[in-house]
């Protein structure tokens, strides 16, 4: 297991050094298109070839792994403290606010949420960035996939309440909010990185389903959603295997924080 | 002996010849050798009826051509009205009444004879305002009730309220019923009739054994024994299906799809040219949208609008997007529209240049790479589109990346289609919109809709109650001049001057005209397909399969 988590460290730190230097080590901009060279395969110049209106794809796929793996932490831990708010606070009140709290926890995990970014997406402003929506579709994946994480965060704050150390800290004295925030927060560290690693990959893959969609990210600006959206025919991708790329290094990456969240619930254990 | 020189307009006539013949000589031959056989194919939608009258959707219209007989044929191919069960017809000279002789001797699909009390009662149901048919309303007009006046068993004349421009071309879409049959609908006069519906999968059809036509060797059409429609809306599925010898043609395919294909089975494709169908640009002209003043001054400025025009590169879009299977459009119909299309319209021009010329004249600048209006505004707005056209949504981010060499930074958002048509038609909170026109008719009659300032698809400025531009007030008047003659050469005259206008103005920025691309398999004979809609089977009654 030591050596999994090592690979999947210096996968994440190679994707990550890679995407974070895309300015120093693609050949040409995002957007830049090459019109007499549309939908080449790879060649000296366009090591991973172009896509479908001449851009290249590597210098495409660097940059839209900055995007995807810098925003989607950010999302994660958005949710994860949402999710600590909400889910701790409920868990260590218990009683009314408790029941309140995962009644809210239940509307919102009854939300077809994809349907809801949709039409969050739809009711924005038109004149934004490519670079706001970007924010925008990650500030929203935070502020709704907060919710299962609060579940679990309820169930385990209300465990630490009803722990032995805490009933004897309030039986001396302590107050209320120095019990949640030396007693019972401490407690919960486990389980909050657990959800914070859980959530990266599927924040990643919620925006690669809304790139393939159409509603992520917004042109000329890549994600791997985006560049996900060239393998949805079946019949473009079958001789052309470079176009695999970014499915290739999604699978890593996920793969990678799967491995180095097992640890996590090991520690968590 | 002496050889005649010839010029290059012979000769290419003359290989034209030999080619025909050839072709024709093969298809006499493959026929000869696979009469029958069934010919299997998809609807990409389940239809929603099998009412030839309440036809409202591609997959219903498809099943309406196979089995309906009408009493007018536009043939596909040349474009032109040929007699189906009607021998003849004549339109009174005020436009209001069609006369038809019809061919006696027929019956319906289950035995019942087809009289003129038939065609009555079709019209009847047609004009039941009850029955709300989309293609009753095509010949509504005047107030008043349409009257059917039977003759004789064979003739009959039918009489509207108001001149009806194009009378006769609207038949092309009334399948005639059954006035006696207990089958009603299911009673056809077409060359196949239903056999078999399985919702969800297919719909088998079956030749009519009672079809008049005759080959010109006095063979009973139609060659097929029937015709498997496969309920797929996934065209990926169609395509390997096609692939793996499942299905005998895709009546139409993208140009990704035809480019895959003909690099494999080049013998299977059939590019047919330029379709009837655009991909345009507009801008929101309406002046309650609650977008800021000086966009709607951009917008609603004649030369801003013609300036873009100019800086977008059409070659780049047909050739990038559509892989050259497309034609930079010209106005608002195109050049495969033989008759109706304006040939005096110049191709559109690329010049960025020209284009920053046209602004600077109009108080525009370029300062450090952005364009400023004349009051310091940076040029900027967003298009929208719909989500999941990838060729819009290409289309788009090339004239993003055009408009962006003459300073105006362009926003992409791709919308879900719900959301772009509640901007569009309700809140008109947008900039700039890529659509397009499914040009399904030849006539322009059919885009009233479109080109009329009180219309609710007059796009760019919707449900005018007076024109709000004295050019827009001019196509309303050609448009109604167009639609109450029967004149071809009028009708021709004003709608010419309609697409000068329209190129003029440019209300719509008129991108490209798609080609007519399919696929079909080698067993199939008789094949030859076309732009206008059915392309592949519009002949179905003379396709044969051979192999199956």
């Amino acid at each position: 297991m030591r050596l999994g988590r090592i690979l999947s460290l210096a996968v994440l730190a190679l994707v990550l050094g890679a995407s974070i230097a895309a300015n120093w080590l693609a050949p040409a901009g995002y957007a830049k298109q090459y019109r007499e060279a549309t939908d080449a395969p790879p060649s000296a110049a366009h090591w991973l070839g172009t896509d479908e209106l001449g851009r290249d794809r590597f210098a495409r796929v660097l940059y839209g792994t900055r995007i995807s793996l810098l925003l989607a932490p950010a999302a994660a831990l958005l949710s994860t403290l949402l999710a600590a708010l909400i889910g701790g606070l409920a868990g260590y009140l218990g009683g009314v606010w408790s029941r309140i709290a995962m009644a809210v926890t239940d509307l919102f995990l009854s939300l077809p949420w994809l349907f809801l970014l949709i039409t969050v997406r739809a009711l924005m402003p038109l004149d934004v960035s490519p670079f706001v929506s970007v924010l925008v579709t990650f500030l929203l994946l935070g502020l709704l996939g907060w919710t299962t994480a609060a579940r679990v965060l309820c169930a385990s704050a209300a465990s630490v309440r009803n722990s032995d150390y805490v009933r004897q800290a309030r039986a001396a004295g302590t107050s209320g909010q120095r019990l949640f925030w030396v007693h019972v927060v401490p407690n919960l560290k486990p389980v909050l990185h657990a959800q914070f690693w859980i959530s990266i990959p599927v924040f990643i893959l919620s925006e690669a389903n809304l790139g393939i969609l159409g509603l992520g990210v917004a042109e000329p600006m890549p994600s791997w959603g985006s560049l996900l959206k060239e393998l949805e025919s079946l019949v473009s991708v079958g001789a052309e295997p470079w176009k695999f790329v970014p499915l290739v290094l999604l699978v890593l990456v996920v793969t990678s924080f799967q491995v180095l969240l097992s640890r996590q619930e090991d520690a968590a254990a | 002996m002496k050889i005649r020189n010839c010029n290059s307009g012979e000769i290419a006539a003359l290989q034209s010849a030999v080619a025909v013949t050839v072709i024709s000589l093969g298809m006499m031959v493959g026929l000869a050798a696979a009469q029958g056989g069934q010919l299997r194919f998809c609807l990409h939608n389940e239809p929603k009826t099998f009412n030839p009258l309440q036809v409202d959707d591609d997959a219903a219209a498809a099943i309406r051509y196979l089995t309906g007989g009408v009493l007018i044929r536009l043939n596909r191919q040349t474009q032109q009205l040929e007699p189906e069960l009607a021998e003849s017809w004549k339109i009174s000279k005020d436009g209001r009444e069609i006369s038809f002789k019809l061919r006696s001797g027929i019956v319906f699909s289950d035995g019942t004879p087809f009289t003129a009390e038939d065609v009555a009662y079709t019209m009847q149901e047609l004009m039941d305002p009850a029955l709300h048919s989309p293609t009753g309303d095509s010949f509504r007009s005047g107030t008043g009730k349409v009257e059917a006046r039977v003759i004789s068993p064979t003739q009959i004349s039918i009489r509207f309220p108001a001149e009806v421009a194009g009378l006769d071309r609207m038949f092309d879409q009334v399948s005639i019923l059954s006035q006696n049959s207990p089958k009603k609908e299911m009673a056809v006069l077409g060359p196949f009739m239903v056999a078999d519906y399985k919702p969800g999968a297919s719909v088998l059809l079956q030749r009519n054994p009672n079809y008049w036509k005759k080959d010109e060797q006095g063979r009973r059409l139609p060659y097929l024994d029937s015709i498997l429609l496969n309920i797929q809306p996934d065209r990926d599925v169609e395509m390997l299906q096609f692939k793996r010898g499942e299905l005998d043609l895709i009546n139409t395919l993208d140009s990704e799809y035809f480019d895959k294909l003909a690099a494999t089975s080049p013998q299977v494709v059939h590019d047919a040219g330029p379709s009837l169908d655009s991909e345009q640009l507009w801008f929101n002209e309406v002046s309650r949208a609650p977008i800021a003043a000086y966009k709607k001054d951009w917008f609603r400025s004649a030369e801003f609008r013609r300036a873009i025009s100019e800086a977008i590169n059409r070659e780049d879009l047909s050739r990038i997007v559509y892989r050259g299977h497309a034609q930079p459009a010209m106005g608002p119909f195109s050049p495969a529209n033989k008759f109706w299309f304006n040939a005096t319209l110049k191709p559109p021009v690329y010049s960025p240049d020209e284009a920053l010329k046209a602004l600077a004249a109009e108080g525009f600048r370029l300062e450090n790479g952005a364009l400023k209006d004349k009051s310091g505004n940076i040029v900027e707005f967003s298009i929208i589109t719909n989500a999941g056209n990838k060729a819009r949504e290409r289309m788009a981010v090339l004239i993003q990346d055009d408009l962006q060499k003459i300073g105006i930074h362009v926003n992409v958002v791709t919308l879900d289609f719900p959301s772009l048509i509640e901007r569009m038609t309700q809140s008109f909170d947008y900039d700039a919109v890529i659509l397009g026109l499914t040009n399904v008719d030849l006539d322009p009659n059919e885009e009233m809709n479109v080109w009329l300032s009180s219309s609710g698809n007059h796009q760019w400025n919707p449900q005018q109650k007076t024109p709000e531009t004295v050019w827009e007030a001019e196509i309303d008047r050609l448009m109604r001049v167009q639609a109450s003659s029967n004149d071809p050469k009028k009708r021709k005259a004003a709608f010419d001057r309609v697409q000068e206008i329209v190129v003029e103005e440019q209300p719509f920025i008129f991108l490209i005209n798609k080609n007519a691309l399919s696929a079909v398999s080698v067993r199939v004979h008789g094949a030859a397909p076309v732009i206008l809609s059915p392309q592949t089977f519009w002949n179905a009654e003379r396709l044969a399969v051979s192999g199956n």
